[in-house]
């Protein structure tokens, strides 16, 4: 056994930090190559028409992803109505009653969910929307990327309302505040800031994905049509872009995935401005 | 429930009050009211959580009525078969995409994990006020990176990389290993184990940081009253939030065994029970991806939708070991907060 | 304590500000956006109904398909085309089940997916032409390497390894070929492409047709998998000294070089747009009518033996419109759409040829222009034929 004295555990405690600091290094290089990728791509791509054009031939110059941004914004507001009201409630059951039975199947249930790869939820939407209803729609891109979101959302909601010390919650009790009153008003605000975490990591996951669309929402080159028609949607736009012949195509990729990456990184600073609790004290 | 008695064993009070306080006592009407607004609230929420289950069952079923052409023609050897062919014998099995989605899976947390670890410890315990939410923001973006351009930065960027310098240091120092030997294409199994490290690291790190965030500062200042190191106390509150941390841990592993575009560009895409990590593989998720539009015959389909059965039936047997590691160092710790 | 909770009170406000913030931009986005839903005609006073045709299918002719449909709805403004590449595949079997109006795919629909239509029939339509090429990323080697048809069946079952194989030094005398590896590239999603190349591969290799076969999707001997055109090409031109195949105007728009393949003539035949269109006049077989079973249809094959044509290029294909006789059988279809759907057919494969050279397509030949106009007069919608003439205006 190593001696643990004063010598041994100043250095030990050194090097763990250095070690954590390395990580976080590590971590930053690939984030930042990916970026300067997008930004050297993308950024000359970016414009006005490009924002507010519908996609053009190719060939022809100008066109845009008006039509994809008003997708990207319907399909995730969609899904986020869908599946976070379902992913917060279910953590938060999770947490405060996490000693029943159900509670223990749902989370069980639910890291599964995780685990499904976006095609096959994609081919599960299709199968029970769009085969139903014989068309392509954007119903069935919004369930299948609530179906993506609602595990997310659940685990760590219920994590981070665990985590919410019992002293909380006895002061609630104390207070002759019945359970689900010390639960709405206590505990749950918070927990609040991990739980717009949890949202904010599904939603950007949510609109990164592309497999899930393929086969429900199909994508469109025209403006929204209805919600059992198709739509269009920024990462559908970046792969069918991206992997076309022409470079200038690809360029435009580039540039909607740019695009994407700052409407979910403004959607993030607005959020966590609006939830800034009093909780926050880091 | 007795009438009018209630006894405290029931869901009526929260379990975490110490024994002392189970004494039975008679309910007074505004007790009952509140008892009937808090069944009210449990049942609620009941029932918007069993939706998951739902969702679960629905996708379970339409799974396996969709393969179960492929089972019947395949049975129990569609597991450890090993040959993918839709065009001449229409056999297929799937072996060699288990193995290469459990393998990239591993090395995904093998590199994912301490390195969103050591961001979340960074971000919650060491680095300075001002710089936690920049930082935090940057990081949590990674998340909202699509899948596709992971794939095309991977392809253009990393791979070329990884061939070029990092493959033929690995090969020269340590080519003695099997898992080092073999042609290298920059594109294979540790490439693609590599980007879903990097995928999974927003999701583990702010998770993680959430998570320690959210540990009461009682438990640091207690750890240093009693002379703890920066890193003594760190350990302690890892400790203290392991459960959280699993979670994210097991929310990192969903995204490394579910993700399709980008591993499919990076991978290689060959059915092979690959011995070096240089070598091409393939995974469930991407062999779905790949084929799934283009399946010409039912039983093409079948077999692929059996695929992401058996993914589901992986998932589960992760998760059960996963429970029950938790379970195991849990049931070590005293306390009140825990199952 | 009051000052606290004002605090809170505040700081809930503004959460609930925010989160209806949030609702106003979305709500304010879509309906700014609106006047893109209808088509972008935002200023005539009274609105036109737009009908909207969706199709599915190969990622090949998509670019083609998309100038064609810019180009149509530019002279129709009423009728948007909507077509999404998931693949040949994809589009056949969305074509079956009646999700889209209409698919497209490089491959024509076999036996048993021919013989499932009940109630009508299927039309295949040819409306584009184009060629697989042999790509290659050899230091210092540019494009018009000599391959056969045999060596390149040997390399892609793995049985020829290395670049400065004799049988390779032996039709390329004048290339210092190096003594390397050769990195096989092959499609990992199923595709067109696919279909062509390993079409031609059983057709100039036996070993290859019993061991492998030609689909969509095949068991590959040896290789690296790409996903889609872009996953190989971008694998190709990562990688020295790997060999793949690709479609050829995404060859050649994005300058990787290629290879030159011998034909059944004996010639060592450059893709071209020339050496396309060679090789489908010297494939003039009897091609079968609009609504009969084209599963044994193959440039590939009609060619493979005839070894008059010397100028064909071997590996060549057709694309094909696949639509229903009988339009009826779509749910949601009608007149109005009916019509919409016709004219594009028609005018795609008249007027809409002028877009194919400039994208590196091949026009059709008047051949098969005839034969197509003849196809789309057999659609009828509720038993009426649906083409009553040419309209260019809405």
């Amino acid at each position: 056994m190593i001696s643990r004295n004063s010598g041994f555990r100043k250095t030990e405690n050194r090097i763990m930090q250095g070690l954590c600091v390395t990580a976080l290094a590590i971590t930053l290089i690939p984030l930042l190559s990916i970026l300067t990728s997008v930004l050297v791509n993308g950024a000359s791509v970016i414009d006005y028409a490009f924002l507010t054009e519908l996609p053009r031939a190719v060939g022809e110059s100008g066109g845009g992803i008006a039509n994809a941004i008003q997708g990207t914004l319907i399909l995730l507001g969609l899904a986020i109505l869908f599946g976070v009201p379902v992913g917060t409630i279910a953590g938060v059951y999770l947490s405060e009653y996490q000693e029943t039975k159900l509670a223990w199947i749902v989370r069980f249930t639910s890291d599964i969910l995780t685990e499904f790869p976006s095609i096959v939820i994609g081919i599960f939407a299709y199968t029970v929307i769009v085969l139903y209803f014989r068309s392509f729609s954007a119903i069935a891109g919004s369930v299948a990327l609530a179906v993506i979101i609602i595990p997310i959302v659940t685990r760590t909601t219920e994590e981070v309302v665990r985590l919410v010390p019992n002293s909380l919650r006895e002061a609630g009790i104390a207070l002759g505040l019945p359970r689900w009153k010390t639960i709405t008003r206590i505990v749950i605000p918070a927990a609040r800031s991990g739980i717009v975490t949890g949202i904010m990591l599904s939603v950007a996951r949510a609109a990164g994905e592309t497999a899930p669309l393929l086969l429900t929402a199909f994508n469109s080159f025209y403006g929204f049509s209805g919600l059992l028609k198709p739509i269009a949607s920024l990462p559908l736009y970046i792969f069918i872009f991206s992997i076309s012949p022409f470079p200038d195509w690809r360029a435009k990729a580039w540039g909607a995935a740019m695009v994407l990456i700052l409407m979910i990184l403004g959607l993030s600073i607005m959020i966590r401005f609006a939830t800034r609790g009093r909780y926050q004290k880091r | 429930m007795e009438d009018g008695v209630e006894s405290l064993s029931s869901n009526a009070y929260p379990t975490f009050l110490s024994k002392q306080s189970r004494i039975k006592r008679p309910i007074k009407s505004t007790q009952k009211g509140r008892m009937t607004s808090d069944r009210i609230f449990k049942f609620a929420t009941a029932t918007v959580s069993s939706t998951i289950l739902l969702i679960l069952a629905a996708m379970i079923i339409e799974l396996y009525t969709q393969s179960k052409l492929s089972i019947n023609v395949f049975g129990l050897g569609f597991i450890w078969g090993t040959v993918w062919d839709p065009a001449i014998t229409q056999v297929f099995g799937a072996l060699p995409l288990i193995y290469g989605t459990l393998v990239t899976s591993a090395l995904a947390l093998l590199f994912g994990v301490p390195l969103s670890l050591g961001t979340a410890i960074v971000l919650s315990e060491i680095a300075p006020s001002r710089f936690r939410s920049p930082v935090s923001f940057i990081v949590e973006l990674l998340a909202a990176i699509p899948s596709v351009i992971y794939g095309l930065w991977a392809i253009f960027t990393l791979a070329p990389f990884l061939r070029d310098y990092i493959y033929p240091i690995l090969q020269n120092t340590l080519g003695f290993l099997p898992i080092f030997q073999g042609p290298i294409y920059g594109l294979g199994v540790l490439s693609g184990g590599i980007v879903l490290a990097i995928m999974i690291i927003p999701t583990v790190s702010a998770v993680s940081r959430d998570v320690l965030f959210a540990v009461p500062d009682s438990q640091r200042e207690a750890a240093q009253a009693l002379g703890a190191t920066k890193w003594e106390t760190t350990r302690i509150v890892l400790s203290y939030g392991r459960s959280g941390i699993i979670g994210s841990i097991i929310l990192g592993l969903g995204r490394a065994v579910g993700e399709t575009m980008a591993i499919t560009m990076v991978i290689g895409n060959r059915f092979d029970i690959f011995t070096s990590l240089f070598a091409p593989g393939y995974t469930m998720a991407a062999v779905i991806a790949n084929e799934f539009t283009e399946a010409t015959f039912d039983l093409y389909l079948s077999a692929l939708i059996e695929v992401g059965l058996i993914l589901f039936i992986v998932a589960m047997g992760v998760n059960v070991l996963a429970r029950l590691i938790v379970w195991r160092s849990l049931r070590m710790v005293r306390g009140v907060v825990f199952e | 304590m009051v000052k606290k909770m004002q605090a809170q009170e505040k700081k809930s406000n503004k959460k609930v500000v925010a989160a209806i913030g949030i609702i106003v931009l979305v709500v304010v986005v879509i309906a700014a956006y609106y006047s893109l839903g209808s088509g972008g005609q935002s200023t005539s006073t009274t609105r036109v109904e737009v009908i909207t045709i969706n199709g599915a299918g190969a990622t090949f002719p998509f670019p083609l398909i998309s100038k064609m449909s810019s180009e149509f709805s530019k002279l129709n403004p009423s009728v948007q085309i909507n077509y999404q590449s998931i693949g040949s595949g994809g589009g056949i079997r969305q074509f079956m089940v009646k999700t889209v109006d209409f698919g497209a795919t490089d491959a024509p629909l076999n036996d048993a997916q021919y013989s499932n239509v009940t109630g009508t029939k299927p039309l295949h339509i040819p409306f584009t032409i184009g060629g697989v090429v042999p790509t290659y990323n050899l230091p210092g080697v540019d494009t018009g390497l000599r391959f056969t048809g045999p060596i390149l069946a040997d390399i892609f079952l793995g049985k020829i390894t290395k670049w400065n194989d004799p049988q390779l030094v032996g039709i390329n005398p004048r290339i210092a070929l190096p003594d390397k590896a050769i990195i096989v590239v092959h499609r990992s999603d199923g595709s067109g492409t696919s279909f062509v190349w390993t079409n031609y591969l059983s057709d100039v290799s036996p070993e290859w047709k019993e061991k492998v076969g030609k689909a969509t999707s095949v068991n590959w001997p040896v290789g690296l998998g790409g996903k889609g055109n872009e996953g190989v090409a971008g694998i190709v031109t990562q990688n020295p000294y790997s060999l793949g195949y690709n479609e050829f105007a995404y060859a050649v728009i994005n300058k990787i070089t290629f290879g030159a393949v011998q034909n059944a003539a004996g010639a060592f035949v450059l893709p071209s747009l020339q050496s396309f269109a060679a090789a489908v006049s010297a494939a003039s077989t009897v091609l079968p009518k609009g609504d009969e079973s084209w599963s044994k249809i193959s440039i590939v094959d009609a060619i493979s033996g005839n070894i008059s044509a010397a100028d064909a290029y071997p590996i060549t294909s057709f694309s094909y419109f696949l639509v229903y006789k009988e339009l009826n059988t779509l749910p949601g279809m009608d007149v109005a759409r009916a019509k919409a759907l016709v004219q594009f057919l028609w005018w795609s494969i008249q007027v809409g040829q002028n877009y194919a050279s400039p994208l590196s397509y091949v026009p059709l030949p008047a051949s098969v222009v005839a034969l197509d106009e003849a196809t789309i007069q057999m659609i009828t919608f509720n038993g009426q034929q649906v083409f009553q003439g040419p309209v260019i205006e809405g």
